[in-house]
């Protein structure tokens, strides 16, 4: 009879240990998920921020009659193109965050194409309006890559869990998968030291 | 061959620290708020800026912090100034109110940014101006602690009002807690004088007034309680060094954060 007991006891504790342990990864993996998501919703409002202050940017510098038109309609352009791909939080693929950071560094490049035109034009560098607009620009694209920081720690903590053993059994299991961050931008490896 | 693996190892885990950290300076110990890598600053200078920040952190818990290196290298100074300011933690953790001055002085670029609780009262707007027109023109001149002396000067009055320190526990302050203790002890005495006909003292009990040893007990209770309180804060984080007159220190940073807030400039 006690015999009998003994394995049943085992299978039994063996299965409550694994079941815990199935709770707790995939608590840990919802945790994680959530926290980049979090994270990733700051981007966007960033993002939108930016694209929101563009519209007034363009009418203040179109009143100068003879600004290049060009330039201008770049910006304008790569700004429909950016704000034409959102992405939702629970769908942030490596393939979906590359798509996205390449509409918004075109939008980067046509924006700082115009900032630099217009230091051929004095009247509007001067311009208080201009000014005020400019030096927004310039805090949302500070806040832009704190947001991208933050993002990217935080989808490198939650795609080192998923894929270190065991928790990359369970991962497959659950449908969690590994999800795309920001690359540093060209250029930005080969450069001068830090000197305090 | 397993010790040569080991010290492989270990070589590898040093460098990997030292590359993830090595670009930012650590906290000097002891803590200060005004910190020069770069040797711009004389000793009086230095110390007369420290006590000015000191003051104002006493007395507004915001923390407004000077950092002067030489080079931030690969970075722009707007992002190495988030960076330090995260890592070295200006500001109080629930206020996010510190501010970081941070200038390169070989790259003659310098940055104000601010933690995500100072960014409604020094905009990026006016953090601009600030640094266009008092740090700017003057350290074109080379007069830097003038630049910083104007520029904190600016930050102070565009600040004030929005913190205030904590109580603080002091000695001035025994005075007035006894006051106080007296007032509530005749508070209650009167009380317990008016409601000598209602025959329910309030406490649960039936019967009796409240007497005179009652009343000296929960005065003794309530005092009690906020003696509790005031030992908390002296051993609490310790952020408030108390600094009056010369010697003042800075009790240390505590563990504010950065949002992208600030504006900078190049001279």
């Amino acid at each position: 009879m006690k015999k009998a007991l003994i394995p049943i006891v085992v299978i039994a504790i063996l299965g409550l240990f694994l079941y815990t342990k199935a709770v707790g990864v995939y608590n840990m993996f919802v945790q994680n998920e959530e926290t980049v998501n979090g994270t990733w919703a700051e981007v966007e409002t960033q993002y939108q921020r930016r694209a929101d202050l563009i519209p007034n940017l363009v009418n203040t510098v179109k009143g100068y009659a003879d600004f290049e038109q060009e330039t201008l309609t770049g910006v304008i352009e790569a700004r429909a193109k950016a704000t034409g791909i959102t992405l939702q939080a629970d769908d942030l693929s490596p393939e979906k965050i590359a798509q996205f950071q390449q509409a918004q560094d075109q939008l980067s490049g046509a924006l700082s194409r115009l900032l630099v035109s217009v230091e051929r034009y004095p009247d509007l560098k001067a311009n208080q309006n201009f000014l005020e607009l400019q030096a927004q620009l310039e805090g949302t694209e500070n806040r832009i890559a704190v947001a991208r920081r933050n993002f990217n720690q935080n989808v490198q903590t939650y795609n080192t869990t998923l894929r270190t053993f065991p928790n990359n059994m369970f991962a497959g299991w659950y449908g969690f998968e590994r999800k795309g961050f920001f690359e540093a931008s060209e250029g930005a490896q080969n450069a001068p030291t830090v000197q305090f | 061959m397993q010790r040569y693996l080991l010290t492989l190892f270990l070589t590898y885990l040093l460098n990997f620290t030292s590359w993830a950290q090595g670009d930012f300076p650590p906290v000097p110990n002891p803590p200060k708020l005004v910190n020069d890598f770069s040797n711009t600053l004389n000793t009086n200078e230095l110390n007369r800026l420290e006590q000015k920040l000191i003051a104002y952190n006493d007395s507004t818990s915001s923390e407004v912090s000077i950092i002067l290196i030489k080079s931030v290298g690969p970075y722009d100074i707007s992002d190495y100034a988030f960076q330090l300011g995260d890592k070295w933690g200006i500001g109080r953790k629930d206020k996010d109110n510190g501010i970081l001055i941070l200038a390169a002085m070989d790259d003659r670029k310098v940055f104000i940014a601010t933690g995500y609780g100072m960014e409604g009262v020094v905009p990026d707007i006016l953090a601009k101006r600030i640094v266009e027109q008092l740090i700017v023109p003057n350290f074109r001149m080379e007069q830097y602690y003038v630049g910083l002396d104007k520029a904190t000067d600016m930050i102070f009055k565009l600040a004030s009002g929005e913190y205030k320190a904590d109580k603080v526990a002091s000695g001035a302050n025994d005075g007035g807690a006894i006051i106080f203790f007296l007032f509530l002890f005749l508070l209650i005495f009167i009380i317990a004088s008016k409601n000598k006909k209602d025959n329910n003292n309030h406490m649960g009990g039936r019967g009796g007034n409240i007497d005179l040893f009652t009343t000296i007990m929960l005065a003794n209770m309530l005092k009690g309680g906020n003696k509790g309180k005031f030992g908390d804060f002296s051993s609490g984080r310790g952020s408030f060094g108390g600094g009056f007159g010369g010697g003042g220190s800075f009790g240390g940073f505590g563990g504010g954060s950065f949002g992208g807030g600030g504006a900078g400039g190049s001279w």
